[in-house]
């Protein structure tokens, strides 16, 4: 097969499956659903974390702002289920890349572990007003309106939204890597003084990044919100132990700075964590501990760096 | 903005904010200590720590209802907790000490988690105490009070401050840890084991957490899923005052204390959180821009 | 490329493989599954395991007696547990997931408000009927759900009956309601909100004064803030609650700082131990309660409160906290529906509920239009000489209340 015969190959297989689970497996739509955003969560954090070396331990602080302002807007617009919905993910998707464009410049000139730590004080500051500010529901959280659509239809729809979501960030973040950006922040990662030196506005590129992520990630926020039903500060919005933490695992798990690397991360991870909660009751995050322990410190590089480095052994 | 006018009204209330927060601040400082010497010696960003602080708890809980006094537990804690880092150096932290500080938020991440749903399926996710029986002291008519728990605290850290101080400067070990902070490979050239000294390192570290553990379960309570607030705690103290710099970690760690009591008294506790870490977000922005204009006028 | 194609069929492997492991082999003949997602660890892990052995009680004890008689056909409880880590987004996921992989007949509560409202619209959507025990907030029983029932009384209750103490006793010395003081610190979480809303609105019918309102962090582990501001402005009541951690560091920083305060009232005291935990310091705090083991209820499976207490010490080595108590009457509350509905269908089993009139243990049971029990009430203890007294309401109370408690230097 050619190079292009494949990728469409590659185009087809994930369509078919993408489009025919809930058909062939309807009981697990929401777990499936949950896939897709994962995917859409570790191939959003590889924007920064892998292509562009700043790891964010905050990226949930766009996913976050997404889902609220999705939920703010279905509960105080007064439109119809789906055009307040429609509405809602665009302002989620806006509000987050704002957000960025905001911080982006004061946050992404801080560097290394300190970038780190800096967005992860973002996200907890985040959960705190989230649930103290009476507006947006406080710690009671926000309960998404009722869909108006038939019983399992629910799952389904979000389903479809969601895979679409994935889709759309996969083609986007390929686009871009093939872009010049994607040299300019391959570039910000390797040395970024000597790319500032080569007269790159390393600023800019870094800030629109960062933005093209928010974007993805509030876009997500809307659908997730629906699909759960009941909004919560800190275990939905701005679940930073979990959501923020599972992001850079899976990008790390499949292999980082690379485009198939975080699918592959987000698949394994999720499945694994599947099997984990239904079969390790009461021992899911031991075992997810171990599992971390061990990824990390003997797959340093990924599923897909130690596919690579096997390949090139045997050769 | 009521709570400033009862402020204004009693300024004898902004002492005792002022002084149980520098107290409280310094058990938070004695968990940034161990995060700086490992950071420092190690280069490895424990998230890990407020799990050993948890565990250090329980092994001063267990001790208690044994029937052996809090005095002797701390001690044995610490015991325990050095056994247990040396047990987790040889089995992960050895194998990512030098890869990037990345890998070991994460793998340290994992231990994390590990270590708290094996304590809850170890010892339950009860709420655990162990009384003192410490009486309180009182000041100006009892509107200061400080329970004398909490000053035993504050004492401990000075202590183990010093003696972390001397450890370092006059043993042989202690030599070899500082060495290897400045230049690993140069230590290593001139013969000192830097595997040993990585191991005793990371262990020291979790018996200072250990001994830590134990006054936050004499003077709150422990479960197993307080760790997070005092490794995040502890990452601040550091951050603010620099690798390699203990005093400076009494200090920030009690002014963290202050604020945050000033912070929820003023704002109201619910902000509490959200302040501190608004503060820590500021102070790595201010502290950046402050950097540049060293680096401008260097030039 | 080759190898992203190679991955990729890899991958959907992967996820055919947890397809078949993950959906658990459906309900056998002649049982009843009854599906839950509890709170195992996490923040609400230790009244996530007083519900689990809630449960589990009832459907040995009830399954020991001859299970539940289906058209005149006896069916053995079973319970089908998932951890839902104390978060509401898995607690969501998971029940979905009971309903449509596992099968079961019917769902009960998981621990705690936020759970239960995440779980709700799942199961109403799905006509499953769920009957908890746990979820106390008001908020869940004014959305017009027809599958939810609550064998508990509202989250706003739990304190009430310490306002109208205040109330009354002041008036006994003399004083006018309007002119007390109360102070407010209660976390910031679903529950403990309602639990705040249900002071204030009663403080307010007396007039009473809220000079102190904060709400506790999740991640709280000092309270000096708030009791510095007790201190300042000397109110006649205190109001804490914030689950166990809310009712520990209570009682340990008031004591330790001497704080003093004519009442100091609590909820979750007696899961909190604090008793055994500080034993003198504990002493003259009011706690709102659902239940008591030395009330005088009937039931049909346990016999009464006492009996159930020791057969519950005896299978779990502690004390029925009410979160279990209350979790064990959902159970009773199904097989007494599932047998007057002589049927495992769901819309004739949610009727059957609707019409429940039953005694058990815990109290007794009868549902109103929005689904909460109103036939029970809460007690009120008040710590005396480190035991716990009824106080209130009176028909059970084993003694009289303090009030005020003495000042510090006299206890």
């Amino acid at each position: 097969m050619t190079k292009s015969g494949r990728s469409v190959a590659a185009a087809i297989a994930v369509a078919v499956t993408g489009l025919a689970l809930p058909w062939i497996v309807p009981s697990i739509t929401t777990q499936a659903a949950f896939l897709w955003l994962m995917i859409l969560f570790s191939l959003t954090w590889d924007i920064n974390g892998g292509q562009m070396g700043y790891n964010s331990f905050g990226n949930v602080f766009f996913f976050g702002v997404g889902v609220y302002a999705c939920a703010l807007v279905q509960r105080d617009s007064g439109l119809s289920y789906y055009a307040g919905l429609g509405a809602g993910i665009g302002a989620g998707a806006l509000a987050a890349a704002l957000s960025a464009l905001v911080l982006g410049p004061a946050m992404l000139a801080i560097r290394g572990h300190y970038f780190a730590i800096a967005t992860l004080g973002l996200s907890i500051v985040a959960a705190n007003v989230a649930s103290a500010w009476e507006y947006i529901g406080a710690a009671s959280g926000i309960a998404a309106p009722l869909f108006p659509g038939a019983i399992g239809g629910r799952a389904k729809f979000f389903y479809y939204l969601l895979f679409a979501l994935a889709v759309l960030t996969f083609l986007l973040v390929r686009r871009l890597y093939r872009s010049r950006l994607g040299l300019a922040i391959n570039a910000i990662r390797d040395d970024e003084d000597k790319a500032e030196a080569m007269g790159l506005h390393t600023t800019r590129y870094k800030v629109f990044a960062w933005s093209i992520a928010a974007l993805l990630l509030g876009a997500a926020g809307g659908p997730v919100g629906n699909l759960v039903g009941f909004i919560d500060p800190n275990d939905l919005a701005f679940a930073g132990a979990t959501f923020g933490v599972w992001m850079v695992l899976m990008a790390v798990l499949g292999g980082k700075g690379t485009l198939w690397g975080p699918v592959i991360g987000a698949v394994v991870f999720h499945v694994t964590q599947e099997l984990f909660w239904t079969w390790l009751l009461g021992w899911q995050r031991v075992a997810m501990g171990l599992l971390i322990v061990v990824i990390v410190v003997f797959f340093p590089t990924g599923i897909l760096g130690w596919v690579a480095r096997r390949r090139t052994t045997a050769a | 903005m009521s709570n400033l006018t009862v402020l204004a009204d009693a300024p004898v209330l902004l002492v005792q904010l002022v002084v149980s927060g520098i107290l409280v601040g310094a058990i938070f400082a004695l968990v940034a200590y161990g995060m700086a010497l490992v950071w420092g010696v190690m280069n490895i960003i424990n998230i890990a720590q407020g799990e050993f602080v948890m565990l250090g708890g329980y092994v001063v809980f267990f001790l208690d209802r044994a029937g052996i006094a809090p005095v002797f537990g701390i001690p044995v804690a610490a015991l325990v907790l050095y056994v247990v880092g040396v047990a987790l150096y040889h089995t992960v932290i050895r194998r990512i000490v030098g890869r990037d500080m990345f890998t070991s938020i994460l793998a340290t991440f994992g231990i994390s988690i590990l270590l708290q749903q094996l304590a809850n399926q170890l010892f339950s996710a009860d709420i655990r105490t162990v009384r003192s029986g410490l009486p309180s002291l009182f000041f100006a008519d009892g509107m200061i009070t400080i329970p004398e728990v909490n000053l035993v605290g504050f004492a401990a850290a000075v202590v183990v401050g010093a003696l972390l101080v001397a450890f370092l400067r006059t043993t042989r070990m202690g030599q070899a840890i500082r060495a290897t902070a400045q230049n690993a490979r140069a230590a290593r050239v001139l013969g000192i084991d830097t595997d040993r000294v990585y191991a005793t390192t990371f262990a020291i570290n979790c018996a200072i957490c250990g001994a830590a553990g134990g006054l936050v379960a004499m003077t709150w309570f422990i479960q197993p899923y307080l760790g997070l607030t005092y490794t995040l705690r502890s990452f601040m103290i550091v951050i603010v005052a620099g690798l390699g710099n203990l005093s400076g970690v009494i200090v920030a760690g009690a002014g963290l204390g202050v604020v945050e009591d000033l912070a929820g008294f003023v704002l109201g506790s619910e902000y509490q959180t959200a302040f501190v870490f608004m503060l820590l977000v500021v102070i790595l922005v201010g502290r950046n821009l402050w950097l540049a204009r060293e680096r401008r006028s260097l030039r | 490329m080759q190898r992203s194609v190679k991955t990729l069929a890899a991958a959907c492997a992967v996820v055919a493989l947890a397809v078949g492991a993950g959906v658990r082999t459906a309900a056998a003949e002649d049982t009843i599954t009854l599906g839950a997602a509890v709170s195992l660890t996490g923040k609400y892990s230790v009244n996530g395991k007083n519900t689990q052995d809630g449960y589990n009680l009832a459907a040995k004890v009830i399954n020991e007696h001859g299970g539940v008689k289906v058209g005149g056909k006896a069916y053995q409880l079973k319970i089908v547990y998932y951890d839902d880590e104390s978060t509401s987004a898995r607690g969501a996921q998971l029940v979905e997931r009971l309903i449509s992989q596992d099968h079961v007949d019917f769902v009960l509560g998981p621990y705690g408000s936020a759970l239960t409202k995440a779980i709700v619209p799942i199961t109403e959507k799905y006509g499953v009927p769920m009957v908890e025990g746990n979820g106390a907030d008001r908020g869940l029983f004014t959305k017009g759900y027809k599958y939810l029932f609550a064998t508990l009384n509202t989250s706003d209750y739990y304190l009430r009956a310490a306002v109208s103490i205040l109330a009354d006793e002041a008036k006994r010395e003399g004083r006018d309601p309007k002119s007390l003081k109360i102070a407010i610190a209660i976390e910031n979480d679903n529950f403990s909100q309602d639990v705040r809303d249900g002071v204030e609105e009663d403080a307010k019918k007396y007039g009473m004064q809220v000079v102190i309102d904060d709400k506790l962090p999740a991640d709280l582990n000092d309270m000096t803030a708030t009791l510095t501001k007790v201190k300042a402005l000397k109110p006649d009541a205190l109001f804490i609650s914030g689950h166990e951690k809310g009712a520990v560091l209570g009682i340990r920083e008031v004591a330790a700082q001497r704080v003093y305060v004519p009442m100091l009232a609590l909820t979750h005291c007696d899961s909190a131990q604090i008793t055994e935990k500080f034993g003198k310091d504990a002493n003259y705090a009011f706690c709102g309660s659902q239940w008591d083991s030395r009330m005088t209820y009937s039931d049909r499976w346990f016999g009464n409160p006492q009996k159930y207490a020791e057969l519950f010490n005896a299978t779990f080595h502690y004390e029925p906290p009410y979160q279990a108590a209350e979790s064990t009457a959902t159970v009773e509350v199904f097989a007494d529906a599932i047998a007057r509905a002589g049927s495992l269908d769901r819309a004739k089993v949610r009727d059957a509920i609707a019409a429940t009139d039953m005694m058990t243990f815990y109290g007794p049971i009868k549902f109103d239009a929005t689904g909460k029990n109103i036939a029970k009430s809460m007690v009120m203890y008040q710590v005396q000489d480190q035991k716990y007294v009824v106080v209130a309401p009176a028909k059970w109370a084993t003694g009289k209340p303090i009030f005020p408690a003495p000042q510090w230097d006299k206890r």
